[in-house]
């Protein structure tokens, strides 16, 4: 037998309680589209012919990071305290390079949307938004150094889906986050979520086609790391492997399993992979299939780290 | 080292021994902290461990007196994203009330659940009893503690009351395979 009791102990904060609800794995999420699809908007802009497709995900970017740092924002405990991340920068704590890194991210993805533009879209654009014609001068140096724009948006892309994931593992002494491999693996999640995310919001053929094949990568890399973290915990120490119990037999087992590898990855990858050969006509079913896998992937890991 | 011979003063390691053998579980510790302190209702800085091992009728029964550990290497410090949470006199861990968003990295970082949220949005915790210690006084809890299962001090002061208790006494630490470096000692219920 072992037991034991705590008396007295804080309710609020019992070892092991979730202290981190809804509100972290929805900025996670939001936080890795949105990194995404930047990322994807400057991978594909030179490479299909679908402008509106490419502005889209260029808009998309910063609305979805916006959504995401409101949840953050509803996390805080001391709301008006809010600018201190503003106040110092922190080089142990991942949430102080976030902090910068998001304030970073904007400035990038409104160049990288000027730079979509040409003189005479932009003209059709000022004329509709009249204030935007302020940017005039912005906008020629967009379009002028716009491989350099493609450059800074997709190293702050990468560096934000990293961070969503960074942000977990830095907390090391929970043993489910001590885990390296969980920045890259937000990463490419992020990336299969705005592929997914851009599906749906256009159904052009030639871009539903880069995408997939996208996505197709995307999700294999994703399956392989997935696999790579449950080898890490189970080759490390005691509470590591008890950490992996978790996924293996343990609270997170149904869920995990059900909606992040079956729902997220394994049925979308096979769909994917069968749409050309059985002649499949493109659906929302993938897309949705790989959101919902994303976010539970996010949910899972938030509570898993508190729960070890 | 004194000022005299120029050499910088040594860095004190504050730290607490709790000795299960003398705890019989009564929260005085508990009940002495939330007054010192001003404790929020539901809040608690420092609680009781009731633990009990083995197969009827051979049961061993342990109970702590838990609270923060002043890691001297302190995941909640290394997580703070404005420096509110930092390591102060005695490796003593505070949090700057001002400087806290309430974002709570710190309190996930905390393998022990030491940090709770007070209900004005701040993050708030064990000090060590810091303005007590501060005079020269023992923390609220210790000095109430009515076995005296509580012993604190500078645990790199060999002739310290606890450095000569840790000398002695064979102890262990919880959960140091997670790398904080706790400071919260558990005397050994065996041996002396």
């Amino acid at each position: 037998m072992h037991e034991i009791y705590t008396m007295n102990t804080n309710p609020l904060t019992p070892a092991g309680a979730v202290m981190w609800g809804w509100e972290i794995p929805v900025y996670l999420f939001l936080g890795g589209l949105a990194a995404g699809l930047l990322i994807i908007a400057a991978l594909l802009r030179s490479r299909v012919d679908e402008p509106r497709a490419i502005r889209l995900a260029t808009l998309a970017a910063p609305i979805a990071l916006s959504i995401g740092m409101g949840a953050l924002w509803l996390d805080l405990a001391y709301k008006l305290h809010v600018y201190r991340f503003y106040g110092s920068f922190q080089l142990s704590s991942p949430m102080s390079w976030g902090a910068w890194l998001l304030v970073a991210f904007y400035p990038v993805s409104v160049l990288m949307y000027l730079s979509l533009h040409d003189s005479e879209s932009f003209a059709r654009l000022c004329g509709r938004f009249s204030l935007l014609s302020r940017l005039e001068g912005l906008q020629r140096f967009a379009r002028a150094r716009r491989v350099g724009v493609e450059r800074a948006a997709i190293l702050s892309g990468i560096g934000l889906g990293v961070y969503t994931g960074i942000l977990l593992s830095a907390l090391s002494a929970r043993a489910a986050w001590n885990s390296a491999v969980l920045g890259p693996l937000f990463l490419v999640s992020g990336f299969s979520t705005a592929a997914a995310a851009l599906m749906l919001l256009s159904r052009g053929a030639q871009i539903h086609g880069a995408l997939r094949r996208l996505d197709v990568v995307a999700i294999a890399a994703e399956l392989a790391l997935i696999g790579l973290f449950l080898i890490g915990l189970l080759s490390g120490g005691a509470t590591q492997q008890r950490a992996a119990a978790l996924f293996l037999g343990g609270p997170l087992t149904a869920t995990f399993w059900s909606l992040v590898v079956v729902t997220g990855l394994v049925v979308p990858l096979s769909l994917s992979l069968l749409e050309r050969p059985l002649k499949l006509r493109p659906t929302a079913v993938i897309p949705v299939m790989v959101l919902i896998g994303g976010f539970a992937l996010r949910w899972i890991l938030v509570s898993a780290g508190q729960l070890s | 080292m004194s000022a005299k011979t120029g050499k910088r003063r040594r860095q004190k390691r504050y730290a607490m021994a709790m000795d299960p053998r003398q705890c019989v579980g009564c929260a005085a510790c508990v009940l002495a902290c939330k007054a010192e302190n001003e404790v929020p209702e539901g809040a608690f800085r420092d609680w009781i461990v009731d633990e009990i091992r083995g197969r009827y009728p051979n049961l061993q029964r342990e109970f702590r007196s838990e609270r923060c550990h002043h890691c001297s290497n302190p995941p909640c410090v290394a997580a703070c994203p404005t420096g509110a949470s930092h390591v102060a006199e005695g490796g003593t861990v505070l949090v700057a009330q001002n400087k806290c968003t309430g974002c709570k990295a710190c309190v996930v970082a905390c393998p022990y659940g030491a940090r709770y949220v007070h209900p004005k949005g701040y993050v708030d915790k064990c000090t060590f009893c810091a303005h007590r210690t501060a005079r020269g006084q023992d923390p609220a809890c210790v000095e109430i503690c009515p076995t005296n299962a509580l012993t604190f001090g500078d645990a790199d002061d060999p002739q310290g009351s606890l450095g000569r208790l840790l000398a002695s006494r064979a102890h262990r630490k919880l959960k140091e395979e997670a790398g904080c470096r706790p400071n919260l000692y558990i005397l050994a219920k065996g041996g002396q």
